[in-house]
């Protein structure tokens, strides 16, 4: 399975989970046209929020969440929130939830810590805002089997909580614990958390991300996955891919070679297309299958190998460009670098083609960039 | 939670992969591969007997009592051990069945793990992690190539072609990289003592600072090699060590990802970038304030690294 970045929850999603949990959060709907929405917004009562759902952050920012007093004003709101795009970015339906009694907004995350390899809790007096920006910051280790109640409630006292308001955070974190532990999440952060009017707390937010890699434990969440047809088929292949907004795909063994390549297409003055890391594995049919989903990207104009051989045969990928050619599946020429085993009979393969093999990775972006500025 | 630099001082990399002159298997210590008749394992099987390791063992549940191209197979990681008195593993298996195959060599007494699978779940990688602690093991990887010792042995995936001996350290958080980087360093002239793969998930069993430890005090080592990449703060971390410990040795740097867009997972499930937390200006910024100079591509790491020696 390749690594693609498909398990970044949705609100309503994340929001999903915090309920099986216990996690109390505001009353909703999900609705993905404005008939779904005023059966929400009856059922909700006004006012009430509309909120954007998609992946990327900063909305509130974006304008992508915005009150209402009543279906008058709800419907015409609604219709624009649907069709707007937040960094190149559509929403996957809107969700309309009542308004809280907020009295306060705290922060709560708990992440994966690269560094400590373990993971934390990190919460701030100050929610609603990035948590860059906030103050006062508290940051407790978790133990792989869970967050400990003692230290949950020390952090509350830290935090300057009191009363109902410690029992409430102590509940709701040690719930997130066991989300994350048994969801296997990376982050589930709550930004803002609001302390209602009687002192117990309620989640307005939701960003929950799973790790890929644990998912074929949990079929449960197979029903949030989200990619696109195109990573669907790389994944199928074992390829890793990005889709970028140059014209110059890059096609290479291994992701910091890909990367790599990337930097200096940059640095030449080109614009990448695509990222594509097809791994150790190396056939002919492999390589042609790379080939196949880079030619369903519309705007390349070129495809540049990047290929550090030794275990690869170069041959074959010479191979799978000629066939690749013959079959008119692709028509954009291809600059390769291949070093490392049969490279030699790999260039002479490759003679009269529309691909070119170079010596160095360097020559190969050279002539790539060239060929597409022209 | 995992505490970091406390075994090192007492875990001799070296001295497990190679031993010391007078030992009887010096250079031919026994390895073990979990996961041997699998066709990855397989593979690599033979091109690290090729390169002159000595897999003295290989496990495959079930297949006990058979053998792989002479190299006898055992059921259980105890059996292997107990047969081979091997203190390395390689780890080949598929990575939903990583957690158990690693828990099961650790229990035997292997004392240090190349984790060589890709798409480990993390948590699975935490348990493990611990629990090598516990045992005063190490893991390297997981999603890492492996180690090598140029012209002596390797455990892992990497080609031998790029490799050569000599005295520079290469640590990579990525596997094709490491493999250019050293092409590049051996046809300079720079071959190397040790290439170790730290691995490109966001948890790495040996991070970069515990893999400093392990060559700091080492005579035998004149310079480093760090590949790193975007995602984390591993160079941050390792860019304020060398400051704290007046790390003395020269250090040459090359980050991958540039140019890559926040927020996208680029390849490897560590490489991602999240607001500045990650980012490649973060990590250049931390490498000057400990005076080690970044390479712009791989074929510039020779280069930086001989004005750095001819110092």
């Amino acid at each position: 399975m390749a690594v693609a970045e498909n398990m970044r929850l949705l609100e309503y999603q994340g929001k999903e989970l915090f309920e099986q949990y216990g996690i109390r959060i505001p009353r909703s709907h999900l609705a993905n046209n404005v008939e779904e929405a005023r059966q929400g917004g009856r059922k909700l009562g006004y006012p009430l929020v509309l909120k954007s759902q998609l992946t990327v952050g900063g909305r509130g920012k974006a304008g992508a969440i915005v009150k209402c007093k009543s279906e008058a004003e709800m419907e015409p709101k609604f219709n624009e929130l649907l069709h707007k795009e937040v960094k190149g970015e559509l929403p996957r339906g809107i969700l309309l939830e009542e308004m809280a009694d907020i009295k306060k907004e705290l922060y709560l995350s708990l992440f994966l810590n690269r560094s400590k390899r373990c993971y934390s809790l990190i919460s701030s007096a100050e929610g609603g805002v990035e948590i860059e920006s906030a103050g006062n910051k508290v940051v407790v280790d978790i133990p792989i089997d869970g967050l400990n109640p003692q230290t949950a409630e020390d952090t509350a006292a830290k935090l300057g909580l009191s009363g109902r308001t410690v029992v409430s955070f102590v509940d709701f974190t040690t719930k997130l614990s066991r989300l994350i532990g048994e969801k296997e999440a990376e982050l589930a952060e709550i930004n803002p958390v609001a302390i209602l009017g009687d002192g117990s707390l309620m989640a307005l937010d939701a960003k929950v991300i799973i790790d890929d890699n644990a998912m074929f434990r949990h079929p449960e969440l197979k029903k949030y996955e989200h990619v696109s047809e195109l990573e669907k088929q790389a994944e199928v292949s074992g390829f890793s891919l990005v889709e970028l907004d140059g014209n110059i795909a890059i096609i290479g063994n291994g992701a910091g070679l890909v990367m790599s390549t990337l930097d200096m297409v940059s640095d030449a003055g080109g614009t990448a297309g695509a990222f594509l890391d097809f791994g150790g594995r190396a056939t002919t049919e492999t390589i042609y299958e790379a080939l196949q989903v880079i030619s369903k990207i519309k705007r390349v104009d070129a495809i540049l190998v990047n290929l550090f051989g030794g275990i690869v045969r170069t041959n074959l990928v010479a191979q799978a460009i000629l066939d690749a050619y013959k079959n008119n599946l692709i028509a954009v020429p291809v600059f390769a670098r291949i070093s490392g085993a049969d490279s030699e009979k790999a260039k002479a393969m490759l003679n009269g083609s529309r691909a070119k093999l170079y010596n160095t990775v360097e020559e190969a972006i050279q002539a790539a960039v060239a060929a597409v500025n022209r | 939670m995992i505490k970091m630099a406390t075994i090192e001082r007492t875990f001799n990399i070296f001295d497990i992969l190679v031993g010391s002159k007078g030992d009887k298997d010096f250079g031919k210590k026994p390895v073990v591969i979990q996961g041997i008749t699998g066709s990855y394992g397989s593979t690599h099987t033979r091109l690290m007997k090729e390169y002159g390791t000595n897999i003295a063992a290989g496990v495959t549940p079930g297949k006990g009592g058979q053998n792989f191209e002479g190299t006898p197979v055992y059921d259980t990681m105890a059996d292997a051990v107990r047969a081979t008195g091997a203190q390395i593993s390689g780890i080949f298996v598929p990575a939903p069945f990583f957690l158990m195959a690693a828990i099961e060599a650790l229990d035997s007494g292997i004392k240090l793990l190349a984790a060589i699978p890709e798409h480990v779940p993390i948590r699975d990688s935490i348990k493990v992690l611990e629990y090598a602690q516990k045992k005063g093991a190490r893991m390297v990887g997981p999603n890492t190539p492996g180690v090598i010792v140029p012209e002596v042995m390797k455990v892992g995936i990497m080609p031998a072609q790029p490799f050569k001996a000599g005295s520079t350290v290469v640590f990579s958080r990525s596997g094709t990289l490491m493999y250019e980087v050293s092409y590049n360093l051996t046809n300079r002239g720079y071959g190397q003592k040790l290439g170790l793969g730290i691995g490109g998930d966001p948890i790495n069993g040996t991070n970069l600072i515990e893999a400093f430890d392990l060559i700091r005090d080492r005579s035998d080592v004149n310079s480093i090699v760090v590949v790193g990449e975007i995602g984390g703060d591993a160079e941050e971390q390792l860019a304020e060590y060398i400051i704290r410990t007046s790390f003395d040795k020269p250090v040459i740097a090359y980050i991958a990802g540039r140019a890559a867009p926040k927020e996208k997972r680029m390849g490897h499930a560590g490489a991602i970038v999240y607001g500045n937390y990650g980012s490649a200006e973060s990590k250049v910024a931390n490498y000057a304030r400990a005076n080690v100079p970044v390479a712009r591509r791989p074929g510039e790491v020779p280069d930086l690294l001989a004005k750095k020696l001819r110092r």
